[in-house]
């Protein structure tokens, strides 16, 4: 187990290089002048050429990869083309607000996901697994950003119960009774898709393994449903946790249209601003954190699996 | 029609010269080494030793038993013979020529030659081709246009005993196991094949089934001046139906001879035991106790000296210490064991009894 | 068929009588299945409207009032009411169905093409080539879907086809990886190795033995992609990385209205309710396709 813990360890530093590669060969596929942010249009050329060179534009592409990536694992991502400020320090404030949206919003997805999924699959066949099977459907197939639309004409404009926008005073979000009602709305629209894509897996593992032989032996035995849902439970735990690690990942990176919906301050507004602002670096820096951030999160995944999993241990 | 039957290989040498031969067969499956680093070497690298120098001969027009316990290489050696997987070493001569060497007979050639028929019979067709086109295919790949090869496929599933126009439509799932066996046997006769590889051809299947397709397969060989190689783990079926026996045991023959020496006078231990663990049909002989005790050692790191020695109740210091030969035990030279017993010149009448917590007493 | 010559060179007179195959028996199941019908009717509907478009639609998607801003649901001429800037929404909504089909199904078509080519060979191959091509691909899942859409277009810059670029590269490595592991699973089949001792070439193996067992199941995977891709697609245009204005586009329309939201949520609502019910009737085909296809018997 210890070597399949250090064999994927390793496995993961290519992945992480070809991640940083990706992020800054992607932003450097963009059409147009990475200083339109900045200078304008009809700026003398020496002044296009200083501006290249303090912002290292001026080097072969190679060289600016090495030095960004040289900076990069320092924690140095440069500053920001149209504010001047620190990239690194405007992608920590902001992955802080995007962890705890995801976070909320994974935990009532993965939760509204196995009680659904777990009593679809024992009463497989029934009314409440068509029910059951039916929300899921709708979960996976909603647009989640015309949700949440959905959900502010309905909660904040029409009955004013809670907040349509932001994350609270201070622009940051913390656990405390002021910013608790901005983070609903956002992090129930965004659970929305989580919830559908467990209630389908719970419900598939559930019913495998009811059909298994040794749920009937246990059956056989004369023990009841109590406890042969902890077999199930024990059974159903490696897929369950390997999809809801995965689901988390895919809600820090895919955050940018709810960001966008409820003006949330996090990577994904960051990233709308970005891209928008045509503001490379800010642009490349916070791609880079949320895919490290993602690789992270499947490393853990599979590092976990091995202690929920016997199977797993034997190397 | 007629390309396809010119370039199959005529019989050249004769009845005496055998129509394949094996020499030196060897294949060692790398052990995927599982460790935290992949790229340090942890001491020399590990190999299964799945088949380990086989050597032997099929007669024309005969039938050649191949048994052994599972994993002993039977299915191995099979697939090497097929050149379904390539050997590290060895050598095949088919009919005097040898196979796919610099000069010889090119691999398409060759297996126009043999084909084979594996133990599961819906693994073997696919799901979503009918039985006519199942068969009709390997015909189309040596180049028969579509509609001979249809007509082909349609005769072939007559003589296997199969309606074409019932079962030629029809989907693997459609048909019974013995159905599908005998459509496998179909496609494998589709360009004329001299040996045909039966790989635990009718171990799937039911007792009354297998005695057909048994019998089947008897009237094909006569009928086509067929050769076999049937492997199978039933001894049962391999005495009714071969004409030789060979006994593989950890990647190597260990005893080879005609049916009535193997079955009537076995000379390996191995042999012996593996005759005496089948159940007899004479309830007043049953067998009381299970002559080989314990798995068989791990094939990656094989016993040094004789590989049974370890479950050999016979086993004696000198088994440990050097490798048995291959030694002809009879006059005309076709029963050979290999074991030291046999062997005046290996010092095992002398040696002292091994201590063997695995064998039986 | 030409009996007479079968007659003279087989001695099996009758042609083989076809058993019902594999696809015909799927689209009998299929079509006793109410809900995927009824959807598979829905977005016929859908596209058939946004095929025949101008002739459908009661007015010009473009052509705006101002005076006309924002009208309700079931206002004077206008069925569902007006946008932002005066145009009938029942129009743009039909137009928009183009633009918004398009981008939530070539993108999977295309994925469909190239990943299956891409699986086969790497899973038929094997080996070396096998290992380099999910090893790149590997890299491609460090990456969430949204997240790779979103940097690709935003790198690239807005527009129908740097969008549908962008999806297509999303939904490539996924195919990809469906395919080669179906394609891996049928390699050791012993029909393959039959196939094999035939003597017939790889290229014929692939094409008559492989593909028929591997096309099946990445159909399906596929088809269950464009729900996702659509949302995905409108998302992109939502965020005004795809479609420009004044294009009418479910998932621009969306973005163009959210000020409207005030004042008429309704009328702000719909484009989101077409994307939710293109995407769930593609959805649950694909569910019933995918059910129709698994026939165990």
């Amino acid at each position: 187990m210890f070597a399949y813990i250090i064999k994927r360890l390793l496995y993961a530093v290519p992945i992480a290089l070809a991640v940083t590669l990706v992020a800054f060969l992607l932003v450097h596929i963009a059409p147009g002048d990475a200083l339109n942010a900045i200078a304008p249009a009809d700026a003398p050329a020496e002044t296009i050429a200083a501006l290249k060179a303090a912002y290292g534009l001026d080097r072969p592409l190679p060289v600016q990869y090495g030095l960004w990536l040289g900076r990069a694992l320092q924690g140095d991502l440069g500053a920001s083309i149209a504010t001047g400020r620190s990239v690194t320090s405007e992608v920590m404030a902001a992955v802080g607000n995007t962890l705890s949206l995801a976070g909320v919003a994974a935990i009532i997805g993965v939760l509204a996901g196995c009680v659904l999924g777990g009593i679809a699959g024992y009463r497989h066949g029934g009314w409440v697994d068509r029910i059951a099977t039916f929300i899921s459907v709708i979960g996976v197939s909603v647009p989640h950003y015309w949700l949440g639309l959905v959900l502010t004409i309905v909660f904040s404009i029409t009955l004013g119960w809670l907040p349509a926008m932001g994350a609270g005073p201070e622009g940051g979000w913390f656990l405390d009774g002021a910013h608790l009602p901005y983070i609903v709305l956002p992090a129930l629209t965004m659970a929305v898709v989580p919830m559908g894509i467990l209630t389908r897996t719970v419900r598939a593992v559930v019913v495998d393994i009811l059909a298994q032989d040794f749920v009937q032996a246990l059956r056989a035995k004369g023990l009841g449903n109590r406890r042969i849902f902890r077999h199930v439970a024990k059974n159903a735990a490696p897929t369950v946790l390997a999809v809801a690690g995965l689901q988390l990942g895919y809600l820090m990176g895919g955050s940018i249209l709810i960001e966008t919906v409820f003006a949330w301050p996090g990577t994904g507004f960051l990233l709308n601003t970005a891209i928008f602002q045509r503001d490379l670096p800010l642009l490349q820096g916070t791609l880079l954190v949320l895919c490290l951030f993602f690789v992270l999160l499947n490393l853990l995944v599979d590092i976990a699996q091995p202690f929920i999993d016997p199977r797993m241990r034997r190397t | 029609m007629s390309a396809l039957e010119q370039s199959a290989v005529a019989d050249r040498g004769g009845p005496a010269q055998p129509l394949l031969s094996v020499k030196g067969l060897q294949k060692h499956f790398p052990v995927r080494e599982s460790g935290a680093l992949p790229w340090v070497k942890k001491g020399p690298a590990r190999k299964v030793h799945a088949v380990d120098g086989v050597d032997f001969a099929v007669a024309k027009g005969e039938t050649l038993g191949i048994v052994g316990e599972s994993g002993c290489g039977k299915s191995t050696t099979a697939r090497l013979i097929a050149r379904l997987i390539d050997a590290d070493q060895g050598s095949l001569v088919f009919d005097g020529e040898g196979v796919a060497e610099f000069g010889g007979m090119a691999l398409k050639d060759y297996r126009r030659n043999l084909q084979m028929v594996f133990q599961d019979s819906f693994a073997s067709l696919n799901p979503r081709l009918t039985m006519e086109e199942a068969i009709a295919f390997g015909p189309r790949a040596h180049g028969l246009p579509a509609k001979e090869a249809s007509a082909r496929a349609r005769a072939l599933l007559a003589r296997v005993g199969l309606a074409p126009e019932q079962f030629g439509g029809r989907y693997a799932h459609e048909l019974s196991g013995g159905q599908r066996q005998r459509v496998n046997i179909a496609r494998a006769l589709a360009f004329e094949p001299r040996l045909l590889i039966l790989d635990e051809a009718v171990a799937a299947l039911d007792k009354s089934v297998q005695a057909q397709v048994l019998n089947l397969l008897r009237e094909l060989k006569e009928e086509r001046g067929l050769t076999y190689l049937f492997i199978s783990h039933d001894l049962h079926v391999v005495r009714y139906f071969s004409d030789r026996v060979m006994v593989m045991y950890l990647g190597q023959v260990v005893e080879i001879g005609p049916v009535e020496a193997i079955y009537g006078a076995a000379r390996h231990p191995y042999t012996g035991a593996l005759l005496s663990a089948v159940p007899s049909m004479d309830p007043a002989n049953r067998t009381q106790r299970s002559p080989l005790a314990g798995d068989p050692p791990n094939p990656i790191d094989p016993p040094a000296g004789c590989r049974f020695r370890d479950r050999c109740v016979n086993a004696r210091a000198v088994c440990a210490e050097q490798a048995p030969r291959m030694l002809p035990l009879d006059a005309d030279g076709r029963h050979f064991a290999r074991c030291h017993m046999n062997d005046p010149a290996s010092g095992y009448a002398s040696s002292a009894p091994a201590a063997n917590p695995e064998a039986v007493q | 068929m030409s009996l007479a010559l079968d007659a003279g060179s087989a001695p099996a007179t009758l042609p083989a009588q076809r058993s019902r195959g594999y696809w015909s028996r799927v689209l009998r199941r299929l079509s006793r299945d109410p809900v995927t019908l009824a959807c598979a009717a829905i977005l016929l509907l859908i596209l058939l409207a946004a095929v025949f478009a101008p002739l459908i639609a009661p007015a010009d998607p473009f052509k705006g009032s101002m005076i006309k801003r924002l009208q309700p649901i079931g206002a004077e001429g206008f069925l569902l009411g007006t946008d932002e800037l005066g145009r009938d929404m029942l129009t743009r909504l039909i137009y928009g169905g183009r633009q918004s089909l398009l981008m939530g199904v070539l993108p999977v078509v295309l994925a469909f093409g190239i990943g299956t080519t891409i699986g086969v060979i790497a899973g038929y191959v094997g080996g070396r080539v096998n290992m380099v091509i999910m090893r790149t691909l590997d890299v491609f899942y460090a990456f969430p879907s949204v997240l790779l859409a979103v940097a690709i277009s935003g790198a690239l810059g807005a527009g129908l086809n740097n969008c549908l670029l962008a999806l297509t590269l999303v939904f490539v490595p996924q195919v990809t990886r469906v395919a080669e592991s179906v394609t891996t699973q049928v390699r050791q089949l012993d029909y393959i190795e039959a196939a094999r001792m035939s003597g017939a070439g790889p290229w014929m193996i692939v094409r008559e033995q492989v593909l028929g067992n591997v096309l099946g199941p990445v159909f399906v995977y596929s088809t269950g992609l464009i729900s996702v891709c659509m949302i995905l697609a409108s998302g992109l245009s939502f965020l005004g990385l795809g479609v420009k204005p004044p294009e009418p586009e479910w998932g621009l329309m969306l973005n163009t209205l959210r000020p409207a939201i005030f004042q008429n949520p309704l009328v702000a609502a719909l484009p989101g309710a077409m994307i939710f019910i293109t995407s769930i009737c593609f959805n649950l085909l694909a569910d019933g396709i995918r059910s129709a296809m698994d026939i165990r018997s």
